[in-house]
Parts: C-alpha cells; structure tokens; sequence
C-alpha cells in the first residue's frame, strides 16, 4: 500500500504522508505558484517525481526532482515546432485560430518499465509530446497533430482541445491510448506511428443529433484502463459515464445512476476491472455536488449497480468539485484520495467505504497522484 | 549597445539581470540575450517566438508595437524594459 500522496494545488505542492496510523501534510514545495499536474514516476532506472508548473505570465514549466522532493531542477517542457514561414496558423472546427505553442502541461504518464527514460505528456492545444531522456527535451508525435481528423478537435472547458488521458497498455508498452478533450478516444498500436479513433458508442449531447455519435468530437473527462484486466477502461464523459470490455472498440454508457453521472474524475481498480469509482456532480451548468453533499459512486459489476458513499464526507453545504486528475487509488486498490476546488482532501483506506478528512483549506486542488511502488 | 532589464518578478524563476545586448530590431537584441541567458527565452516568448500574451516590452518607455515578429527598431543608447502586462496571468 501506499503510504504518501503528492497533491498539486493552485499555490503549492504538498506531500501527504502516513504515520502511526495517520496522514498528515509533510512537506511543501513551489508555495504560491500554480501547480497543475504532478507525477511519480517509479521505475528503478532513475525514479523521479515531476510537477508541471503553469506561471501564467512565463508559460507552463515542468520541474523534475530525484530525490522524493527534497530537491528540484527545471527541465524541458513539450515545444510545438515553429511553423513554416507563410503557413497559416490552424483553424479548429469551430473557425478559432489554434496557437501551435504549449498552453498548459495536462497529462504526464511514464513508459514502461523497460522504456529507460521514456515520458509522455498530454498538452493543450492538444499535441502528444514523447521524452527518452527523463523530460530534459520532448518530441511531438507528429502523427497524431497532423491527422486530419485533429481538426474536428475542439476545446470544452478550456479554449482549445487538450490531452488528458495517456495510458500505456501493460501488455505491450507500443500500445498508447489517450483521452482528448473534446476529441474522443485515441489508439496507436505501433508506439505512436500511427492512430485510430476509438469512441465508437460515446455520445454528445452537446452537438446536434446528427453529430451526436461522432467518435472525433467525444468529450471524455478522463480516461483510465485497468492494469490487470487491460481490454476494460472507464471514462467519465462530459455528459455521462461509460465503460469498455473489449479495447475500446465499443464503448457502452452507463444510465440512471444517483445522484448524477456527471463528473471529471474516474479511477479503476488495478485487479478488478469490473470496480470502479466516480465524484459526480449536479450537471455541466451547475458544477456542484447535488443537493450540497459530497459522494463518490462505487460500482462492483462493471456498472451494473452503484453504491452512493458518504461516510466522512462533508453533507451539508458542500459545494466541493473534483477535477480529473484529482482523485486516484494506489497499488493496492484500497487507498483512495481525491481533493477539490475547494481545498477538501479526503482518504479512504477500505475501497472508499469511509473517508478521513486530511484538510479542508488547501488552495484548489488539481491533481491527487499515490506514491506508485518500484519496478 | 541596448540596455535590457528585467521585471523583478522574473527573478524568483530565472536570474535575469539587467546587461547588455546587440542588435537594430528587438529580436536581434532578445536573440543577442538569449545567447547569455537560453533559459529566460522561453519564459519571454511562445514556442513561435512572439512575446507571451501577457509580457510587455518598453522601449525608451514606449511599448512596443510589433508583438509577433518583435520587429520594433532598437538604437544604440535605447533601454529595453522587459515587464509583466498587468492582465491575466
């Protein structure tokens, strides 16, 4: 199990530890600045935690530190290549200039275990960057930005679309699934050469009927496939939740869940792809817990039947939301965290039958990431 | 040569202290910078090399008109002044 959580704020990265049988915050790091992403990356070649830093006026930064957080360099960030002269700059679906100059650091994922050094990073405006030297320079996948059906690409919440999700399959480390916003599901099979779309069944509330199965302007939140049942993934989708058992090539939604299926964040369990857990909220327009109590939904059969918990979340007038990065399980698949916009940070130590409150004024939370054991 | 200095809040992420630079346009004096300081480009400029939406540049006091190629002619005795825009961020 894992005994420490990095949580990326709004004004700081904190670490939370457990000690005799408690959590609390341990250390700090990059007090007042916006830390958007953090991730701990665990395999034995150089073990390293990195945070994506976004300073606002100076652009998005990524820092990197080797040893637990004690120290920290800044390192590459991903860069789109300066475009050729007299080209226009790219239009997007919905007639918006798209810049090709990184916005923000959304997604961060290490490669497998034998891919020494090898990093990937979701950005927006929605290009795949891929490192070989632990972050200190970054490519883009040239094949994915320049598919023609990037262009059906389009920004939800943010301005321009964004890659959120990365998972690299465990049985093959070649095979690369990302989760865009707005843009639907995509595949490589072939360590980034090539993509398929793979959002066949997600549907759209927010185009018009005709449009409303287009697999290219699917907005999956989030994005996470099971270790040790691979073929199954879960997406928590703008306007409702589904699942897939057979590689995403269909994707089946799940209805007539209390109190809502809206939400961002989803987690999956690392054995048992069949378990998942999901922070809904009211709806797109209301952005808040239903009815002012905090949940989290919990499925043990793929989606068949849900559990509503509460136990130790706050019940009244509790206006928490939990983005996509902001909730996550470890190893184990009994430690549960997630933190909100709000500053809430709960833990669960039994699969989320009750959760412990470790604070209740951080400043915004974006991303809740476990310790992941060594490889 | 161009005197450039920096605003204060740069500092607490990268060293960028006031010095000076060559060039008759401001991209030939950024450029002339950045060979001495490499880290600070990218917190001056987007990955197409346009000054970031929310960074401002004097010169002589006088913003700068051309944000895109930086193209503003620079004298021999003009100060640079490389300041936050008080907007976003």
């Amino acid at each position: 199990m894992s005994d420490r959580i990095h949580v990326a704020t709004r004004k700081g990265l904190f670490t939370i530890e457990r000690g005799n049988g408690r959590w609390d915050i341990s250390h700090t790091n990059f007090l007042a600045d916006n830390c958007t992403l953090v991730m701990h990356d665990s395999r034995s070649d150089r073990p390293g935690l990195y945070c994506a830093l976004d300073h606002g006026h100076f652009g998005a930064k990524l820092h990197r530190s080797f040893d637990e957080g004690k120290s920290w360099e800044e390192c590459g960030v991903p860069t789109y290549p300066t475009r050729p002269e007299g080209a226009e700059p790219q239009i997007d679906m919905m007639g918006r200039t798209i810049p090709d100059s990184l916005q923000l650091i959304w997604a961060l994922t290490p490669g497998s275990a034998e891919q020494t050094g090898r990093l990937w990073c979701g950005t927006i405006p929605g290009g795949l960057f891929r490192s070989d030297d632990h972050g200190e320079s970054w490519q883009l996948v040239e094949s994915l930005w320049n598919h023609p059906d990037r262009k059906q690409w389009f920004g939800g919440g943010a301005d321009w679309p964004g890659i959120h999700s990365i998972c690299i399959d465990p049985r093959d480390a070649k095979r690369i699934i990302v989760g865009v916003s707005c843009g639907g599901v995509w595949i490589s099979e072939d360590d980034g050469e090539s993509w398929v779309c793979r959002a066949q069944g997600m549907r759209a509330e927010y185009m018009p009927p005709e449009r409303a199965y287009d697999p290219v302007i699917q907005d999956p939140h989030c994005v996470v496939q099971c270790p040790a049942q691979p073929e199954k993934f879960w997406a928590q989708h703008h306007n409702g939740m589904f699942r897939t058992t057979d590689d995403c090539a269909s994707w089946q939604e799940i209805t007539n869940v209390s109190p809502s299926t809206f939400g961002f964040p989803v987690a999956v369990h690392p054995v048992d792809g069949e378990t998942a857990w999901f922070v809904p909220a009211l709806n797109d327009e209301k952005r808040i817990p239903v009815d002012g109590k905090v949940v989290v939904n919990r499925t043990r059969d793929g989606g068949g039947t849900f559990e509503t918990l509460s136990e130790g979340l706050p019940q009244d007038h509790a206006y928490d939301l939990v983005f996509r990065h902001a909730l996550d399980i470890d190893e184990s698949g009994d430690r549960l965290a997630f933190g909100s916009t709000t500053g809430s940070l709960f833990i669960s130590e039994n699969q989320g039958d009750s959760w412990q409150s470790i604070s209740r004024h951080l400043p915004p939370v974006y991303a809740v990431r476990f310790d992941k054991p060594g490889s | 040569m161009t005197l450039i200095r920096f605003t204060r809040n740069i500092q607490r992420h990268i060293e960028c202290p006031a010095t000076e630079a060559s060039g008759s346009t401001l991209a030939e004096v950024l450029e002339s910078y950045f060979k001495t300081n490499p880290q600070a480009q990218g917190y001056l400029l987007d990955d197409q090399g346009a000054l970031r939406k929310h960074m401002a540049i004097f010169v002589n006091g006088t913003q700068i008109k051309d944000r895109t190629h930086l193209s503003d002619a620079i004298g021999e005795d003009d100060v640079v002044d490389v300041m936050q825009a008080l907007s976003g961020g």
